[in-house]
C-alpha cells in the first residue's frame, strides 16, 4: 500500500501535470512558454521512480527533490528541486506530521529558494505566493488552528499572492526583460507553487 | 512531425518532438567521429581525443541554438558542450558529468550565458564537483545591449557574442594558459562584446507546437532573445539597410568602440534567414563602420547562435587588441568553426 506522502507527492504531480497547458500558456506570456512542459516532465519522472511504499517523510522529499532537480531544467528545477530538497530536512526520519513541522517546513522552503533564486518577495516570482502563504499558516497555527484550517489559510494568501503577481513587473528571470510589460500578467511560478499548495490542502482534508 | 495516429501536428523533419536532442547528439557524433564523443548516458559531447594536460572549457545551455554549443567542441574551442532541452538550461547532473568526463586536471572554465536558469544549473554543478576537489571557475556571458543592464533585472542575456568567448578563451587554453589567465581572457572578451538582434518571424518550439510570439504582416520585433522572449519593441519592416544601422545604434551607443579602434564583426543568423540576406546586411555593416573609422579586422557571417528556425539575424561587436587578435586568429578545428 502506497504511503501516505506518496500519496500526496501523487496528487501534487497530478495537478502539475494536469496544468501543463496553463502554466506552459502562463510562461508564454511574460516568459519562455516552458513551464508546464518542463514541470510535467520533472513531475512524471517523480511519480515513476518514488517508491510507493516509503514512508519517511524525508527521504521521500529528498527523491522529489533531486529527481526534479535533474529532470525539469530551466530555473524552476534547481527552485523547486531546492524546495523539496529543503522540505526534506527538518522531516527526516518522521513518518508524521504536525501543524508545527509545516511551520518548520516553509521556513526551510522559502529560505532554499531565496538563496538559490537571490529574490525578495515583490519581484514576481513563487515567494510572491509563497511567503503570504508562510504568514498565514503561521498566524493561524499560532491561533491554535488546526492543520487543514492553517492551510486554507495559506492557499487563500497564496491565490491573493498570484493575484498580486498581475499588478508588478518582473526583476528576476526571463520576465526582466519585459520590465514594465510584464504587468497585467500573473506569474507562472507563483501559480505552480500555488497549485501545490492546494493539492497539499485538498490532501490533508480528505485525510 | 505526425502523432500516434499517424495525423500531421508539425510541417517539420522531426520524428519525435521529446527525441530530438538525444538524435541530434547521436547524429552529429555519428556525422563527426573524429571530433567528438558523447558522454555515456549524458547529453553531452566531449572531445575524441580527451583534453589532458590542459584547461577545460565547457559551455551548454538549452538546445535549439545549434550549432552552439556541441558544433564548437574541438581543437582551440571547447573541450565539453552539454545540450539541455529544447531552450531548457541543462540540469547540474548534466553539467557535473561533463565536468567529470573533460577534465584534464587543469582546471575547468564554465561559460554561461546569462539566464537564471543556467547560471543557476551550472553554479550547482560548480558546487558539486568543487566538493570533489575540481578546480572551477566560471564567467557569465551577457552581450545582448537590447536588455537594460541594471540592478533591477536579471541583467542582459547572453546571446551570439558567446562564440567570441569560445574562440579567444578556447586559443588561450590551447595554447597552454592556465585557469586563471584563460579566465582573465574570457572576460576580456565579455568586456569588449556587444550584441544585439531583430526578428522577423518567431520560432516554434516543437512540444509546444506553435510560434513563440505573433507578428503582423507588416511587422518585426527588435531586441527579442534567442528563445523567442519577446523583445523591446516591434516596429514596421525597415531596409536591411535601416534595420542594421538601428541595431548598430544601440550597440555603438555602449560607447565602447571608437573611431580608430580595430573590431571583429559577426553577422549571426538565428536559424530561418537565407546567407544572402546575412550577407546584404553584412554590407550595411562594413559600410556604417568605415563611416564610424572602425576598423573591422574579421568577419564572420553565418548561423552561429541560432533560434530554432527563427527568421532575423543579430550583430555583434568584439573590440580588439592584438591579445585577442591573435586569439581569434589561432587555429580552431571543430565541426562548425573552422580557422585554418
Amino acid at each position: 500500500m502506497a504511503s501516505k506522502i506518496y500519496q500526496c507527492v501523487e496528487q501534487i504531480g497530478n495537478a502539475i501535470i494536469e496544468n501543463k497547458d496553463f502554466l506552459t500558456d502562463l510562461d508564454r506570456e511574460i516568459g519562455d512558454a516552458d513551464h508546464g512542459v518542463n514541470m510535467a516532465r520533472g513531475f512524471t519522472e517523480v511519480l515513476a521512480v518514488l517508491p510507493q511504499e516509503e514512508a519517511d517523510l524525508g527521504v521521500v522529499l529528498k527523491k522529489v527533490g533531486m529527481t526534479l532537480l535533474s529532470k525539469v531544467g530551466g530555473a524552476s528545477g534547481p527552485l523547486y528541486g531546492t524546495a523539496y530538497m529543503k522540505a526534506a530536512v527538518p522531516l527526516a526520519g518522521k513518518t508524521s506530521l504536525t501543524v508545527a513541522d509545516g511551520k518548520a517546513v516553509f521556513e526551510a522552503v522559502i529560505g532554499g529558494i531565496q538563496m538559490r533564486g537571490k529574490a525578495t518577495r515583490g519581484e514576481k516570482t513563487m515567494l510572491d505566493a509563497l511567503i503570504p502563504a508562510q504568514e498565514a499558516y503561521v498566524a493561524a497555527a499560532d491561533a491554535g488552528a488546526d492543520a487543514a484550517t492553517c492551510l486554507e489559510k495559506a492557499c487563500e494568501a497564496a491565490r491573493e499572492g498570484v493575484e498580486y503577481t498581475k499588478t508588478i513587473a518582473a526583476t528576476k528571470g526571463r520576465a526582466s526583460y519585459l520590465g514594465e510589460r510584464s504587468i497585467g500578467h500573473q506569474d507562472p511560478g507563483a501559480t505552480s507553487a500555488t497549485i501545490t499548495l492546494e493539492s497539499i490542502r485538498d490532501f490533508v482534508k480528505g485525510m | 512531425m505526425h502523432n500516434e495516429k499517424g495525423e500531421l501536428t508539425l510541417k517539420k523533419l522531426i520524428n519525435n518532438p521529446e527525441n530530438i536532442v538525444d538524435e541530434m547528439l547521436e547524429s552529429m557524433v555519428a556525422a563527426h567521429p573524429e571530433y567528438v564523443k558523447r558522454v555515456e548516458g549524458a547529453d553531452v559531447l566531449v572531445r575524441a581525443g580527451g583534453s589532458a594536460g590542459k584547461v577545460v572549457l565547457i559551455s551548454g545551455g538549452g538546445s535549439g541554438h545549434e550549432p552552439a554549443h556541441g558544433g564548437y567542441v574541438g581543437k582551440g574551442m571547447l573541450d565539453a558542450a552539454v545540450a539541455g532541452a529544447m531552450f531548457t538550461s541543462p540540469t547540474p547532473d548534466q553539467v557535473y558529468e561533463a565536468i567529470k568526463a573533460a577534465d584534464g586536471g587543469k582546471g575547468v572554465l564554465l561559460i554561461i550565458k546569462n539566464y537564471t536558469g543556467d547560471v543557476m544549473n551550472f553554479e550547482m554543478a560548480a558546487d558539486m564537483a568543487a566538493d570533489e576537489g575540481v578546480q572551477v571557475e566560471q564567467v557569465v556571458v551577457n552581450d545582448d545591449v537590447a536588455v537594460e543592464n541594471s540592478t533591477w533585472t536579471t541583467g542582459r542575456r547572453g546571446i551570439a557574442g558567446t562564440i567570441f568567448v569560445h574562440k579567444c578563451a578556447g586559443a588561450a587554453a590551447e595554447a597552454g594558459k592556465d585557469l586563471a589567465a584563460v579566465k582573465a581572457v574570457a572576460e576580456k572578451v565579455i568586456a569588449n562584446v556587444r550584441s544585439m538582434g531583430m526578428a522577423v518571424a518567431p520560432c516554434t518550439v516543437p512540444s509546444a507546437g506553435k510560434p513563440s510570439f505573433e507578428l503582423a504582416e507588416d511587422e518585426v520585433e527588435i531586441g527579442m532573445g534567442i528563445h523567442g522572449e519577446p523583445g523591446t519593441h516591434r516596429e514596421k519592416i525597415r531596409s536591411a539597410e535601416g534595420t542594421t544601422n538601428h541595431l548598430l545604434d544601440k550597440i555603438l551607443a555602449e560607447g565602447i568602440y571608437k573611431k580608430g579602434d580595430k573590431v571583429a564583426v559577426m553577422v549571426n543568423g538565428l536559424g530561418g534567414t537565407p546567407l544572402q540576406e546575412l550577407y546584404v546586411c553584412n554590407l550595411a555593416v562594413t559600410k556604417r563602420l568605415a563611416a564610424e573609422g572602425i576598423t573591422i579586422a574579421k568577419t564572420l557571417v553565418g548561423n552561429y547562435m541560432t533560434s530554432i528556425d527563427m527568421e532575423g539575424y543579430s550583430v555583434s561587436l568584439l573590440k580588439l587588441d592584438d591579445e585577442l587578435e591573435g586569439y581569434l586568429n589561432a587555429t580552431a578545428d571543430t565541426p562548425a568553426f573552422k580557422e585554418l
